[in-house]
């Protein structure tokens, strides 16, 4: 340890103050160092007279500089959406298809960005935040389409909704499956039969015994939008009942459910909500989630 | 307990004005001062060719693009480790010259003690020495010689903190396009703010605060007692030598007297306004100006030099004692400074490794955990990655992404019919990935399987692998 030179007593200077003999050394500090103490002080009423700080009744003082996060914000929001907006406009132009041949433009890149950012504030809530869906509710990761996988019926489907009352356009993204229980279109021994035999398309059924009798109530009856093999209709809707998805669940109550009371899912018309430009950017998000066409 | 009051708890800054001293520590010092300020000063501007798309700054600090360039070497975000490296052994550096040479840093090279040394050197030549400024100092009214010298120190000190204060931002843009940005107002306010903040800072402390900020702002001289021991070569004086110190009577000396004739050459050089005779203190920063000022003296007087000196405490014990001094290797190699040395190498060897083994692509996956996996119409379950295929090479590679684990597993690439991905030159292109079972397969039914992600460079064959998982639908 480094060993400190003996001091001589009488060159140091004490405060004076002494306790059973120990006396305390005068280090004073520097002025300057005081200056800026009352400096600081100072400068934090400045600061509390410029800026939000004394707690009121109701709300703080708003300061001189009527500085708020809230407006600074709205600023912001402003000035990126004058900064976007050349390219907003060139997404409306832009051919969508163009999209699926060439993903290297910047134009791609933003209509991605943007449209994760869209989809996180208005699809997340039904479709979930990772596109998965959920009982009905369609995961739009998957390569199953109710109403088409193209960027192009994406679009239209995100434009229109489905089965939205509104719409002006009630020609597209309209059907409507009856409720053949329900309505007493079936018998309910018909309904039994045919959901075996629905569940023979993909699977196993429940009794295979009935699934000859429901083949020809599924003709009669389902053909028509579901097709022939089941394999289903994207102009009306229908889904496939072939594949391994089931938008309402595939055991058998659940299909039996859907027969006897019909779904007829719904979703919001967007063409009233956003831009032209927010639709065909979550368009290209949802295109590019591992589903599309 | 007394109750006498202490006469003042606050000090006001006593002025110092080192006097001009010619030696073998000032010549040091000079040229170390010119070597610091050129090797600040010249380094943005060196250029280092690294091909059409990359900056050809030899260093720089590219925030904007998050590399830094250092003449042949290119650091990435995630190599921040050598950096830190780096951070690592300039902390040991300083702890083993500390415990060698004690305050060396503080003595030479500290930019603190670099800048207030040039600006006293321009104090100097503006207002004259010691003398001169002493008394323009005292004198209290403001003539027109006054206002003059002082007006022409001030212009001078603000034009060299400006030009430090300009240098700093070169390390991080383009120097000559930032230079002609600053000069036309073209340039970006951060980079105006910054000037303006290191011009204000340099002007004040060297200025004006000086050893205010060695002795009060500056932790290290506190912290570095630590590493000092009484072997640590320091400034000392040699008490036994120079005392009862006095006058010079009729240039003759006092056979009773020490060497000391108290001339008070040490003190008036010393930048730190402290007396060395009175041992070593906090202040001292191991400049050595007072040494060779001493040793101009006693070479005056007919006196051996070395009245104060680089010495150690041992050798002042020593040498009262009467033994033979200590050689220098041996105050040098002591068990502390051959661990700081060992770690310092240790740090410096594995960087070096760090720098050669590492490859010039890479990879990064990050599996998508919402959902874990997604059933595909034909039965068959989907698992997505985010995949950051890295190309450090100056120029576009082709990359093929492949796996190695389960056969039944295949990969498959958003928007493309190949697993072949073009990643532009110095970039890191984020590629969402697949990875799919077919229905029925193992890792389709399995909880989870473990395979490995190999990316290959196409032009080089270099290879990198990321191991990862799949989860299946007992997942």
């Amino acid at each position: 340890m480094a060993k400190q030179p003996e001091k001589k007593k009488d060159d140091v200077e004490t405060t004076g103050h002494s306790w059973d003999g120990i006396e305390e050394y005068n280090n004073p500090l520097p002025k300057w160092w005081v200056w800026v103490f009352y400096a600081t002080i100072i400068w934090g009423i400045g600061y509390t007279i410029a800026y939000p700080a004394w707690p009121g009744i109701n709300q703080a003082t708003s300061g001189l500089l009527n500085w708020s996060t809230r407006a600074n914000v709205a600023e912001e929001i402003e000035t990126f959406a004058e900064r976007n907006a050349p390219k907003n406009t060139a997404l409306e132009e832009v051919e969508l298809a163009s999209f699926v041949e060439e993903t290297d433009t910047e134009l791609y890149a933003y209509a991605r960005s943007s449209g994760a950012a869209v989809y996180q504030t208005w699809c997340a809530q039904c479709h979930g935040s990772g596109a998965a869906g959920g009982v009905g509710y369609p995961n739009l990761q998957d390569d199953d389409w109710l109403w088409g996988g193209t960027i192009e019926d994406i679009h239209t489907t995100i434009r229109v909704g489905v089965r939205n009352p509104d719409t002006d356009e009630d020609y597209l993204r309209v059907s409507e499956m009856p409720a053949f229980g329900a309505d007493e279109l079936l018998e309910e021994e018909q309904v039994e039969q045919v959901v075996n035999y629905v569940m023979s398309m993909s699977g196993e059924p429940k009794d295979a015994s009935l699934v000859e009798a429901g083949q020809e109530v599924y003709l009669d009856n389902c053909a028509a939008c579901h097709g022939d093999d089941g394999q289903g209709d994207t102009f009306q809707g229908a889904p496939n009942l072939a594949d391994a998805i089931w938008l309402y669940g595939g055991d058998y109550a659940s299909i039996r459910e859907t027969v006897w009371n019909s779904r007829n899912g719904v979703m919001p018309q967007w063409q009233d909500r956003l831009t032209e430009a927010q639709m065909r950017a979550v368009a290209t998000y949802v295109h590019q989630l591992g589903g599309g066409e | 307990m007394s109750q006498a009051e202490p006469e003042q708890l606050y000090a006001a800054r006593e002025p110092i004005f080192p006097k001009k001293v010619y030696g073998n520590f000032r010549n040091l010092k000079w040229v170390i001062m010119i070597v610091t300020l050129g090797i600040y000063y010249v380094t943005p501007w060196i250029r280092w060719d690294r091909g059409p798309s990359l900056p050809d700054q030899a260093v720089l600090l590219d925030m904007a693009n998050r590399r830094f360039y250092f003449f042949w070497i290119e650091i990435w975000p995630h190599e921040f480790y050598f950096i830190a490296g780096l951070l690592v052994m300039a902390g040991l550096g300083l702890f083993l010259f500390t415990s060698a040479l004690g305050r060396v840093w503080c003595g030479y090279t500290c930019p603190q003690t670099v800048w207030t040394d040039l600006f006293i050197l321009v104090e100097r030549w503006i207002e004259g020495d010691r003398n001169a400024r002493l008394r323009l100092h005292r004198q209290k009214k403001w003539d027109f010689r006054k206002a003059r010298l002082r007006l022409t120190k001030w212009v001078t000190w603000l034009l060299i903190a400006m030009a430090t204060g300009g240098a700093w931002v070169f390390y991080f843009a383009d120097a000559p396009t930032l230079l002609v940005d600053l000069f036309t107002l073209n340039a970006h306010p951060i980079a105006y703010t910054t000037i303006a903040i290191l011009t204000g800072t340099t002007f004040l402390f060297g200025g004006f605060a000086r050893e205010q900020i060695c002795i009060y702002a500056c932790p290290w001289p506190r912290i570095q007692a630590a590493m000092m021991d009484e072997d640590t070569l320091t400034v000392g004086y040699r008490e036994w030598r120079g005392e009862p110190r006095g006058k010079l009577r009729k240039g003759k000396l006092d056979p009773e007297q020490g060497d000391c004739i108290d001339c008070m050459a040490c003190v008036n050089v010393c930048p730190m306004g402290i007396d060395i005779r009175n041992g070593q203190q906090m202040e001292c920063i191991t400049c050595a100006l007072c040494i060779d000022a001493c040793d101009e003296v006693m070479e005056k007087i007919g006196k051996p030099r070395g009245l104060i000196d680089y010495m150690a405490f041992t050798d002042e014990e020593g040498e009262r004692a009467g033994k033979p001094p200590k050689p220098i290797w041996k105050h040098v190699f002591r068990p502390r400074t051959v661990l700081y040395t060992g770690l310092w190498s240790l740090v410096g060897v594995g960087l070096l490794v760090a720098l050669f083994i590492r490859t010039d692509i890479d990879m990064t996956v990050a599996p998508v955990r919402n959902p874990t996996y997604v059933t595909m119409s034909d039965g068959s379950i989907r698992n997505t990655y985010e995949i950051k295929l890295r190309n450090m090479h100056g120029e576009e590679r082709p990359f093929v992404l492949s796996l190695t684990g389960d056969p039944a597993l295949r990969v498959e690439i958003e928007g493309a019919d190949t697993q072949t991905v073009v990643v532009p030159a110095d970039t890191a292109l984020p590629v969402r990935t697949y990875v799919v079972a077919p229905s029925g397969s193992v890792p389709a039914e399995s909880d989870r399987v473990e395979f490995r992600f190999w990316v290959e460079d196409a032009t080089s064959g270099e290879r990198a692998f990321k191991d990862t998982v799949f989860n299946g639908k007992g997942n």
